[in-house]
């Protein structure tokens, strides 16, 4: 491992809503020590958020893996929940497939997507039915 | 930044070294060193909370001392909302209060209560002329607004622009005063804030929102509290000089300024870490539809200050009362009482975590800290003298700290060492050695 580079694993649990954004709450203290700019962060740490906020939702939890560079951040978060069987139309906001209890609790407004894209530079849907979605969130520092 | 004063220091003398104040402290500021509880200047926000925990009354917060008076040819006193609260509302009123204050040597009484009212009514302007961002943020606890600057940099255009009622008061007070007095010239009057609090003390002589503080000197709570208590005795007929309705005086409570605000959807955060919490979210973006959040960095509110005298809880319960005697305004606020209450400056990013100012240089720090951190017990003991084993890393890789500080480190070390010893001494050179040479005798 290269010596500037830093590695961040965490394990995302399942349907657990109190701990839900540990993982991006995380990321973000680690970035401020490395005085990243703070609109970066904020960006990187919303959108980590959502994406960990979907791996719990619906994919019964899941891994996060952040990789920072001196040039940016690489956050993946893979699961190995049902899949996204249409992404272009999960991308749409607003489009949700969230039960009713999840929505009751305030998630599942279908903006997660979207507002991952939003807030990051690059964004990767890999999905698979029946095996799971994995997306990386890039976030450039050095634009 | 010059040399940034600070009114919580430490009594050498009285500290015990001891790490009760190093594991409160909110942004890890206090190390203990030669047996001493060290404040890094740049991390102390004044919050108060080290005095507050300290069992041997080493943590202090210094307020001028009552003699400043005589500095100047005439004086104003400012009381915090908490002031009235110290006493028993019963027997001693407001109006006690404040004629008490004259009797001791002030020529005029201003209350931060009406500064507050002012605040409000300029805070709501703001709101109503401004559609975002949202929640606006209270800038009237000091302590708050160098959290904001020291650890929320993404929440500082959040802070609403409205000077603190110190200020505002201060502002009012000595306008009213020349008004009344023209042959007093304004710099021969000292403005006095009456304060429950240390970072209040910060703010006059390093002042975030405005260039120089209008406030000439802080005074604590405690230093007036006796000797108002003695002159209210003497009192037969008090003054009318009351200037604030309960909308003021409730801001000595938590809630008290947020209720002020036209808005259903208001939210109030008393307590350090309570506040950190919420200020977490916040930057995470979340809590959109609040409008307006009060933070206070004490329990309770203002009332909950380190200056203060009575308990938080008893102080609270008279405050509830006065709600039912006090009308909620005496005075609509005037638009001469609004001038100049905006900022005049604007609170700025002071970063106090950053490893390195290059990034290379910095991951390579944190990696250093993560392997550092692996090798610490994980006990949070703080007999390093640092609050947490992350960060005793972290002061070694800022070269402030050596792993060896970590008792369990050193034991382990001097455990080898002694290990070592032993084998070593166990062996003898070949000229001493009689056991080795088991060899036939003459070979070597």
């Amino acid at each position: 491992m290269s010596d500037n580079v830093v590695k961040l694993h965490y394990d995302i649990d399942a349907e657990d809503f109190t701990t839900a954004g540990e993982a991006s709450s995380g990321v973000k203290k680690t970035l401020t020590r490395l005085g990243v700019n703070p609109e970066v962060i904020k960006r990187v740490s919303i959108a980590m958020y959502e994406a960990e906020i979907n791996a719990v939702i619906h994919a019964n939890g899941g891994v996060a893996d952040v990789e920072i560079t001196p040039e940016r951040v690489t956050v993946v978060i893979s699961d190995r929940g049902p899949g996204i069987p249409n992404v272009d139309k999960a991308m749409t906001p607003g489009w949700s497939t969230a039960s009713n209890t999840v929505r009751e609790l305030g998630f599942g407004a279908g903006m997660g997507l979207p507002n991952m894209k939003r807030y990051t530079d690059e964004m990767y849907v890999e999905s698979e039915v029946g095996v799971g979605t994995k997306v990386t969130l890039i976030v450039n520092i050095v634009s | 930044m010059g040399d940034y004063f600070h009114s919580v220091v430490l009594e050498e003398d009285l500290c015990m070294g001891c790490t009760n104040c190093i594991k409160k402290c909110p942004t890890d500021a206090i190390r203990v060193q030669g047996g001493k509880a060290r404040i890094m200047k740049e991390r102390c926000i004044d919050c108060g909370e080290c005095v507050r925990n300290c069992p041997y009354k080493a943590k202090v917060a210094m307020t001028d001392p009552l003699e400043k008076m005589a500095d100047f040819r005439y004086t104003i006193a400012l009381p915090a909302p908490t002031l009235y609260l110290q006493y028993d509302i019963s027997k001693f009123g407001r109006d006690k209060i404040l004629t008490a204050l004259k009797m001791i040597g002030f020529d005029y009484v201003y209350e931060v209560a009406r500064g507050a009212e002012i605040v409000t009514k300029a805070s709501n302007m703001y709101l109503r002329n401004h559609d975002e961002p949202r929640p606006m943020i209270s800038s009237a606890c000091p302590a708050i607004v160098r959290l904001i600057q020291v650890r929320f940099p993404n929440l500082l255009s959040q802070i609403m622009p409205v000077k603190s009622p110190m200020e505002v008061a201060a502002l009012n007070a000595r306008r009213e005063f020349c008004e009344r007095n023209p042959e007093a010239s304004p710099e021969d009057i000292g403005v006095f804030f009456i304060s429950p609090c240390a970072a209040k003390m910060t703010s006059v002589k390093n002042p975030i929102e405005v260039e120089n503080s209008g406030v000439d000197g802080v005074f604590s709570i405690k230093s007036v509290f006796f000797k108002l208590l003695k002159q209210m005795g003497k009192i037969k007929n008090a003054e009318n000089i009351l200037q604030a309705g309960f909308g003021g005086v409730r801001w000595a409570t938590i809630g008290g300024e947020a209720k002020g605000i036209e808005s259903d959807n208001i939210l109030y955060v008393d307590g350090i870490q309570n506040v950190i919490r919420i200020f977490e979210q916040l930057e995470d973006d979340k809590l959109k539809d609040v409008d307006f959040i009060e933070a206070a960095a004490c329990p309770g509110g203002c009332l909950g200050g380190p200056l203060t005298v009575e308990n938080m809880y008893v102080a609270k319960t008279r405050n509830f009362r006065l709600k039912f005697v006090l009308p909620k305004m005496l005075n609509e606020v005037t638009e001469t009482e609004l001038d100049k209450t905006a900022f005049d400056r604007y609170p700025e990013h002071i970063d106090v975590s950053t490893l390195d100012s290059d990034l290379s240089v910095a991951l390579q720090k944190l990696n250093k800290m993560d392997e550092l951190c692996s090798m610490l017990p994980a006990l949070d003991c703080g007999a390093c003298g640092a609050p947490s084993c992350r960060a005793l890393s972290e002061d070694i890789v800022r070269g402030k700290a050596k792993l060896t500080d970590c008792v369990f480190v050193l034991k382990e070390k001097v455990r080898n060492l002694a290990k070592e010893m032993i084998e070593l001494e166990n062996m003898l050179p070949p000229t001493l050695d009689n056991k080795s040479s088991g060899k036939a005798k003459g070979d070597f």
